[in-house]
C-alpha cells in the first residue's frame, strides 16, 4: 500500500499553531491577574440549562445527553425534563444558602417553556450564556454558515425579546464548533466562547468577525464526566476538587489569580442522592477561603482589567 | 497478512540471564512524558479516522493543546522537584510549533524519541519508502532542533506496519516502545542492526488510568506504587524495567497534579536500590551488557526462531 503525497506533507508545520484563531502561550509565562477581594481563586460555577426536544437532530453528531432510544424516549426527555424541573431548585437552594451565584447555560426555548425558571434566574441576577435554542442546534464542519448564523439570530432574539437578556457568553451545544463558530459569535456581539477547554484562564481569539475569548472550561471535573461518565463515587467527585482549588490556590500566589470552573447539571448532581455532594464541596471551598465566587463575564471583565494592550 | 508478526521467540519470564543495573540496582524507572501535536485538520488516513467528532472537533483538540499550555509546565516542575528526567515521546513537529516547550526540556537533559510527526499521521497504508522518510525525518528534526542522536521510537498513535521494525533498526535507532510483551528488555529480529524492546508499561499509561478505567487521580498514584512494588521485587532476581507513560493534558490537570507527585516521591525514595534514568541510559547499557547474553539465551532456549 502507498498513501496519497499529500499525507507526508506537512503545509502548517510551524511556529504556534496550525490555525490563526489564537497564538500559543504559556500558562506560567502570562501577566498575573489579581481577582477583587484579593481571592487566589475564581470559582466560575456554570449550570445546564437544557432543553433536548425528544425529536433528536439528525447529522452526525448528538449532544452528550440527548434521546437514546428509539422515538419516543420518554425516558431520556422526562429525565432530562426533571432537571429542570427539580434538579435545578436543589441546586438553586444549596447555591442561595451559601450566597453564591452561578451562570446558566441556558437553551433559549426555556424562555417560553419554562419562563418561571428564567425569572429565578434573573432574580438572582445569575448571568445567561447561549446555549442556541435547544440541543438540537449541533453544528460542525458542513453546517452551512447562514444555518449556523440564523441559530445564532434566532437564540439572541429569543432571549431578548422573550426574557430581556443581552449575553455575553455563548456555549455552543456539544460545544461543537464550525470553522465559522468563533468569527461568527464575535459578529454578533458575543465576548466569550465556552467551547474550548484547552487552559485554565481566559484568552484572547482572534477571528474576521472580531476579538472573542476563550473561558476555561473544564470537562474534567464536569459532575456529568466524574459521576456518570466515569461512574465515580461523590467522596471522589470532591476530592477531586478540592485537590484542583489547591493546586490552584498555591499557583496563584506567583502567577496570579486563577479560574476554578465546576460544570453543573441539574439531572445529574440535583438528583436526591447527590446533592449533598454538592453542598459539601462549596462549603469546604469556602471554608479555605480567598476565594472569588463570580459569573463568566465578570470573571471575564476582571481579567481583561488586568491585560496592559500589548498583552491583552 | 500472518498470524504471528516474528518479532521476538518465546522465552519465559525466569531462569534468564541476571540484569543488574548500575550500582547494584534492581529496577531501572524511566518517565516517558508523550509530548505531542494533534492538528485540528490533518489530511485523512484510509484505515482510521482522525478525530472521533465531526471536524473541525474543537473539545478533543482543545483537550489535548491543554497539554502544551498548562499541563507540561506543571507535570516539568513536579519531575523537578524530585530530580526526574523524562525521556520525551515527542511528535517532532513540536520542534517547529512550541520549540519553547523542546528548549525547557533539553535544559534539563531530558532525553528526546520519536513519536512520529504528528499523532494525527498515522502509518498504516504507508509503503516502506514513506515510513521511512517519516523516521529519517524525526531523526533530521531533533537532531537540528537540539542536536540529540534519537535512539528509539513510539510509533504515532501506536500505528505500525510490519516494517516498522526493520526501518527503524535500519535507521540506526535502537529501542522500540511499540512491543508490550515483557517487563525487561530483549532483542527484537530485524533485517539490519540491533533492536530491543524497550518496555513502555502501557497500562501504567495515565491514559489507560484516566479515560480507558476511569481511575481518580489517588487510584493511578495506589496503581503505579503497586506496580514498581513487584517490579523492584522481582528485580532482586534479574533487573526489571518500568515505564511512566504520560501526557500533560491528563496529568497535568490541576486536580490530577499533586497526587501525581506522591507517586514521584515514593519511587525517589527508593533511590538505593532503583535507577532513576532515561530510555537511552537503559538501552545503551543493555546493549553494551546483556543484549549478547540474552541474545545467546534465547538462542538456547527460545521457542519460535532465533533472535
Amino acid at each position: 500500500m502507498t498513501l496519497p503525497d499529500d499525507y507526508l506533507k506537512y503545509p502548517k508545520r510551524q511556529h504556534g499553531m496550525d490555525h490563526d484563531l489564537y497564538p500559543w502561550s504559556n500558562l506560567f509565562d502570562r501577566k498575573p491577574v489579581s481577582w477583587p477581594e484579593g481571592a487566589g481563586v475564581a470559582l466560575w460555577i456554570t449550570i445546564s440549562g437544557e432543553f433536548f426536544p425528544l425529536t433528536p437532530n439528525t447529522g452526525p453528531l448528538r449532544a452528550p445527553g440527548h434521546m437514546a432510544t428509539p422515538y419516543p424516549d420518554f425516558r431520556t426527555f422526562t429525565t432530562r425534563d426533571y432537571g429542570n424541573r427539580v434538579g435545578m431548585y436543589r441546586i438553586m437552594k444549596v447555591l442561595d444558602s451559601l450566597g453564591l451565584s452561578a451562570s446558566v447555560n441556558m437553551s433559549s426555548d426555556l424562555t417560553t417553556r419554562a419562563p418561571m425558571l428564567v425569572e429565578e434566574f434573573k432574580s438572582r441576577n445569575w448571568e445567561i450564556i447561549a446555549h442556541a435554542r435547544n440541543m438540537n442546534d449541533v453544528v460542525h464542519g458542513e453546517t452551512p454558515e447562514d444555518t449556523e448564523q440564523d441559530i445564532i439570530d434566532r437564540t439572541l432574539d429569543d432571549l431578548s425579546n422573550n426574557a430581556g437578556i443581552i449575553p455575553k457568553g455563548w456555549m455552543s451545544p456539544a460545544r461543537s464548533e464550525s470553522y465559522a463558530t468563533p468569527s461568527l459569535l464575535a459578529q454578533s456581539g458575543l465576548e466569550y466562547v465556552c467551547d474550548w477547554g484547552n487552559d485554565d484562564m481566559p484568552y484572547l481569539m482572534t477571528t474576521e468577525g472580531g476579538p472573542i475569548h476563550a473561558m476555561p472550561y473544564t470537562h474534567e471535573l464536569e459532575d456529568r464526566h466524574v459521576l456518570q461518565n466515569l461512574g465515580q463515587r461523590e467522596e471522589v467527585y470532591i476530592e477531586q476538587i478540592i485537590a484542583a482549588f489547591d493546586r490552584l490556590s498555591a499557583e496563584a500566589k506567583d502567577h496570579g489569580g486563577r479560574v476554578l470552573h465546576l460544570a453543573l447539571t441539574p439531572y445529574i448532581i440535583g438528583q436526591p442522592f447527590r446533592i449533598w455532594a454538592l453542598k459539601e464541596v462549596l462549603n469546604r471551598i469556602l471554608e479555605k477561603g480567598a476565594v472569588w465566587n463570580a459569573t463568566g463575564e465578570e470573571i471575564l471583565s476582571a481579567w481583561q482589567n488586568a491585560q496592559t494592550p500589548e498583552t491583552a | 497478512m500472518t498470524a504471528d508478526p516474528g518479532l521476538y521467540s518465546y522465552i519465559p519470564y525466569k531462569d534468564r540471564p541476571k540484569i543488574v543495573w548500575p550500582g547494584g540496582k534492581k529496577l531501572a524507572l524511566w518517565v516517558a512524558p508523550n509530548i505531542e501535536f494533534y492538528e485540528l485538520s490533518p489530511p485523512q488516513n484510509p484505515q482510521r479516522k482522525s478525530w472521533p467528532r465531526p471536524e473541525p472537533d474543537v473539545v478533543n483538540y482543545a483537550y489535548r493543546d491543554f497539554g502544551n499550555r498548562v499541563g507540561h509546565w506543571r507535570l516539568m516542575e513536579a519531575m523537578d522537584e524530585f530530580g526526574v528526567r523524562g525521556s520525551v515521546s515527542l511528535s517532532v513537529a513540536m520542534c517547529q510549533h512550541h520549540p519553547e516547550i523542546i528548549a525547557a526540556c533539553q535544559e534539563r537533559n531530558w532525553e528526546f524519541f520519536s513519536h512520529g510527526i504528528y499523532n494525527t499521521r498515522y502509518t498504516y497504508g504507508m509503503d516502506e519508502a514513506q515510513e521511512r522518510a517519516v523516521v529519517e525525518d524525526s531523526i533530521r528534526t531533533v537532531k537540528t532542533a537540539t542536536g540529540q542522536d534519537i535512539k528509539g521510537y513510539l510509533a504515532p498513535a501506536l500505528t505500525h506496519t510490519m516494517s516498522t521494525m526493520d526501518i527503524i533498526a535500519d535507521c540506526g535507532l535502537s529501542y522500540t516502545c511499540d512491543l508490550f510483551h515483557d517487563d525487561q528488555p530483549l532483542p527484537v529480529k530485524v533485517k539490519n542492526g540491533r533492536l530491543i524492546s524497550m518496555p513502555y508499561s502501557l497500562e501504567v499509561n495515565d491514559h489507560y488510568a484516566y479515560n480507558v478505567f476511569g481511575f481518580s487521580p489517588e487510584q493511578y498514584t495506589d496503581l503505579l506504587k503497586r506496580h514498581f512494588d513487584t517490579l523492584l521485587e522481582e528485580g532482586a532476581d534479574s533487573g526489571t524495567v518500568m515505564c511512566v507513560p504520560l501526557h500533560a493534558y491528563l496529568v497535568g490537570r490541576a486536580h490530577r497534579i499533586d497526587p501525581f507527585r506522591k507517586a514521584l516521591e515514593y519511587f525517589a525514595s527508593h533511590s538505593d536500590d532503583v535507577w532513576l534514568t532515561t530510555a537511552a541510559e537503559i538501552s545503551d547499557f543493555y546493549l553494551a551488557n546483556y543484549y549478547d547474553e540474552f541474545d545467546a539465551h534465547i538462542r538456547a532456549h527460545g521457542k519460535g526462531g532465533t533472535a
